[in-house]
């Protein structure tokens, strides 16, 4: 009885207690009834960058910023919006930093697009003098 | 022609060693400036944060005279730091209006009343959406707004002690 009531005591270690004591935003962690809705919300905020955990998008975040972004990924699509239009939303205010998959015409971004092309030219370029010099070998 | 190339792999190298240098000597900074700054104010209206101060609607920017607009919360340390720059702010005659992020009454007027209150209003943003509608990645941050409610500036981090001279001039240039 005693070791059971130390158990029931660790229940509410201070761990309970800790972090923000405001519930998170509506939708931060609640799906949207319309799975279609749902999907195409989800599908967005997994390109999303979390502005307080740049590694991250805010789908993978715990941080409550990400969990606001997140509901409101979630109101705007239930409102109606596109999911381009909710990223353009937040690319007008953050820039294209906030979005992973950067524009291909856009003055920064443009290399992120082009370098494995041309990376994978070189290379095949390099593969091709190669396999001539076997040949010439031979 | 060979001859040359054989020095590639040092060159190569070389550039290496220089990108990976940089990074370590001059780390990235990971700061996020709001695009929003030269654009007006968006819409906005968020209730009182503590009883006794009305709340912010952005209607309260656009009154003709300069303000600042300080993001602040109870939970964050460096908000504290900036305390008694607002103050001294507020006493050099600037009306700062502000929005408190994801907090409670409660633990505001805590705040307030342990750190000082500079502000003539103060909204609550409890789920970050005004936030979210500024372009501010977080707290504290302070928005230098003209008489017509254009964002001249973002001041992002704490408020030092020698900051104060550079927000006086830009609320002087904006008037």
């Amino acid at each position: 009885m005693k070791r059971f009531l130390v158990l029931l005591i660790l229940c509410f270690a201070t761990p309970v207690a800790a972090q923000t004591g405001l519930p998170p935003a509506p939708y931060a962690d609640r799906q949207l009834d319309d799975p279609i809705q749902e999907a195409a919300a989800r599908d967005l905020m997994e390109e999303l960058r979390c502005l307080k955990c740049q590694s991250q998008s805010i789908a993978d975040s715990n941080a409550p910023m990400a969990g606001d972004m997140r509901s409101q990924v979630r109101e705007r699509i239930a409102a109606g919006e596109t999911p381009e239009q909710v990223r353009s939303w937040l690319v007008e205010r953050y820039g294209n930093w906030v979005s992973y998959n950067p524009p291909i015409a856009s003055a920064v971004t443009w290399p992120l697009w082009i370098a494995p092309i041309i990376l994978l030219l070189a290379a095949l370029w390099l593969a091709r003098g190669r396999f001539r010099k076997t040949k010439d070998g031979e | 022609m060979n001859r040359w190339l054989l020095w590639l792999p040092l060159v190569l190298f070389g550039i290496f060693f220089v990108a990976v240098a940089t990074g370590l000597i001059m780390p990235k900074d990971n700061i996020i400036e709001s695009k929003m700054v030269g654009k007006p104010m968006p819409a906005f209206e968020l209730p009182a944060a503590i009883e006794q101060q009305p709340g912010l609607s952005s209607a309260d920017l656009t009154k003709g005279k300069p303000t600042l607009l300080n993001i602040f919360a109870s939970w964050c340390v460096p908000c504290i730091a900036e305390a008694p720059q607002l103050l001294a702010l507020q006493r050099a005659g600037v009306e700062i209006n502000a929005i408190a992020s994801r907090d409670t009454p409660e633990d505001i007027a805590n705040f307030l009343n342990r750190w000082g209150n500079p502000y003539t209003r103060i909204g609550t943003d409890t789920t970050s959406k005004v936030q979210l509608e500024l372009g501010s990645s977080g707290v504290p941050e302070t928005f230098v707004i003209d008489g017509d409610g254009i964002i001249v500036h973002q001041h992002i981090g704490d408020i030092r002690q020698e900051d104060i001279a550079k927000l006086i001039e830009l609320l002087e240039d904006a008037g």
